[in-house]
């Protein structure tokens, strides 16, 4: 009766206690530009090697690389360069070194609603756009632990701050969403996530892939992996497969443009 | 036996008592914690930053921003507190008289039938995840509000507020209707015995006599308003703007500490910026209820004829 309670409560205890996986474990996180990339490297990484478990999130390229320095994170996925005061903080708090890793190309679109008749703008203009809000245009953009926000900020704004009335949103694909059901929206973003908008031209060069990889438009970037001199052997073998050949197959797929 | 009894009964009041005690110390530690860890930007510098510096800017909107990635970091509360005010006031606009008047009507005038089954669905409404009404809100909401009023900005304080509103509505009519229907019968029976009608007697004699347990009402939805994070966040648009227009997007403290605690190192500027409006959040809450609580009590005494 009420042994028999205590013994069986017990066993189920047991029984979720027990049985821990055997296979080594990698943990992902970071940019929202790189997660479905991140998430489809890890399934055609783990489809290969079944003897190892790989976890993607998201979060921002900040969060990833907060993590990465506070040590609760085996990889960053970053859509920015780590800074200098961030990879001397990895050695500060954690005692090593940081290597980066580039894996792809992304090309940052300019996105406006279908309905709009602009199709070119120069770097400039878009600056101007986003620093000062001029009627009729409704700014959309990301929030502020986003490589991509970050990315935009130095290169397009040059360090200035964007305009108080841009709407924070949190992932490029909100951001088409909510561009998508503004007629006189505009947003920034990972090239690979456009549908039901237009990828506008820069400084009359389209985001095309031709375009992306000869370095006529202007604004691309690269997509980093950041992991510590520390790293598993497991983990430097997975970043290598991500540059390989079939890795970098992965991210034509995807959308984005391999390096 | 008598003696077993005498221990039973003072174990049960210690346990009794350290159940209570452990609610307070609960609460008295996160507040230290949060606070503890806004500390290290607690000096009069950054107080000023925090809720005095402007930028040399014309127009009143450039002049206070919250812009904490930057080469030069801009901390200004001013837009997120003027946000989380701005739907706090949109969401009690709605929710205050419609739930008042639910209640009213409920207690009231509504057949037993009626009311046996508008409480029950009302009180559905609070559990609805608020996740679910943000994303109600950004979807449709949205659209909706701005075909029918024109708005410049599909996610403002109107939509936000709105959403809040609907989240707030259960908390007002719950606790309305339980005072409304507390208040003894014999109030009713006098006030229809000397000649008053029904619509007479709710609104002048009941709706007074529940005032303590309406405006507890009104209080315990400002405290829920003010902290509430997820609508808020998906809804508002989310621009740290300095704003009275309710037109335009929002941005709340507490939608701000979500978008932002992800990416902070522990022991920036930044991060203590944002413990710094936890705790911000977590005084005016206790103000208000604190200053809610003495107002109705100062209500009861009045009603009862002690004041």
């Amino acid at each position: 009766m009420k042994v028999g309670r205590v013994v069986f409560a017990l066993a189920l205890l047991s029984a979720a206690c027990g049985g821990r996986e055997a296979k080594p474990r990698i943990t992902i996180k970071g940019s929202d530009t790189m997660v479905i990339l991140g998430q489809r490297f890890a399934e055609e990484y783990m489809k290969r090697n079944p003897g190892i478990v790989i976890q993607v999130n998201g979060g921002g390229s900040g969060t990833g690389i907060a993590a990465l320095i506070n040590g609760t994170v085996d990889l960053a996925q970053a859509s920015r360069p780590m800074k200098e005061k961030e990879k001397a903080d990895v050695k500060a708090k954690r005692g090593v070194d940081v290597h980066e890793t580039r894996v792809a190309l992304d090309a940052l679109a300019v996105f406006v609603n279908e309905q709009n008749p602009v199709t070119n703008l120069t770097v400039e203009q878009l600056a101007e756009i986003y620093k000062t809000a001029p009627a009729p245009w409704v700014l959309y953009g990301r929030d502020n632990s986003s490589g991509t926000y970050e990315y935009f900020k130095e290169h397009v704004l040059r360090g200035a701050d964007f305009n108080a009335r841009t709407q924070a949103l949190a992932g490029t694909a909100a951001v088409i969403s909510a561009v998508a059901k503004d007629k006189n929206g505009i947003g920034y973003g990972g090239i690979a996530y456009a549908q039901g908008v237009r990828a506008i031209a820069i400084n009359g060069v389209e985001p095309t892939d031709a375009n992306v990889r000869n370095g006529t438009y202007p604004i691309r970037r690269y997509l980093y992996f950041y992991s510590v001199s520390t790293a598993s052997p497991e983990l430097q073998q997975y970043i290598q497969w991500c540059t390989s050949p079939e890795g970098q197959a992965v991210v034509k797929n995807v959308g984005y443009f391999p390096l | 036996m008598n003696r077993g009894r005498h221990i039973r009964d003072n174990l049960m009041t210690v346990v009794f008592t350290a159940a209570g005690w452990i609610a307070i110390v609960f609460i008295a530690l996160i507040f230290l914690f949060t606070f503890k860890e806004a500390l290290p930007v607690f000096n009069a510098k950054d107080l000023h930053e925090f809720f005095v510096k402007a930028q040399p800017e014309e127009t009143m909107e450039m002049r206070y921003i919250w812009q904490p990635v930057s080469d030069e970091p801009k901390m200004s509360f001013i837009p997120l507190i003027l946000g989380t005010l701005k739907a706090t006031f949109v969401g009690m606009l709605f929710a205050c008289p419609i739930g008042v008047a639910a209640a009213l009507f409920s207690s009231e005038f509504a057949p037993p039938k009626l009311r046996e089954f508008i409480k029950p669905v009302i009180e559905l409404l609070a559990g609805i995840p608020s996740v679910v009404l943000g994303f109600f809100a950004l979807l449709v909401l949205a659209t909706w509000l701005q075909s029918a009023f024109g708005f410049t900005y599909r996610l403002n304080a109107w939509n936000a507020g709105l959403a809040l509103g609907i989240a707030l509505l259960p908390v007002v009519f719950t606790i309305s209707e339980d005072g409304l229907a507390s208040v003894p019968r014999t109030y009713r029976e006098a006030s229809l015995a000397l000649g008053a009608s029904r619509f007479a007697t709710a609104w002048k004699v009941v709706l007074p006599a529940a005032m303590p347990a309406v405006f507890a009402s009104f209080v315990l939805a400002f405290g829920r308003a003010i902290g509430e994070t997820m609508i808020l966040l998906m809804a508002g648009g989310n621009a740290a703007i300095t704003s009275f227009h309710l037109g335009d997007p929002l941005r709340t403290l507490s939608a701000t500490i979500a978008a932002e605690l992800g990416e902070v190192v522990f022991g920036d500027p930044h991060y203590s910026a944002l413990f710094m409006m936890g705790t911000l959040l977590f005084v005016i809450t206790f103000v208000s209820n604190s200053t809610g609580q003495w107002v109705i009590g100062r209500m009861q005494k009045r009603m009862q004829g002690t004041a």
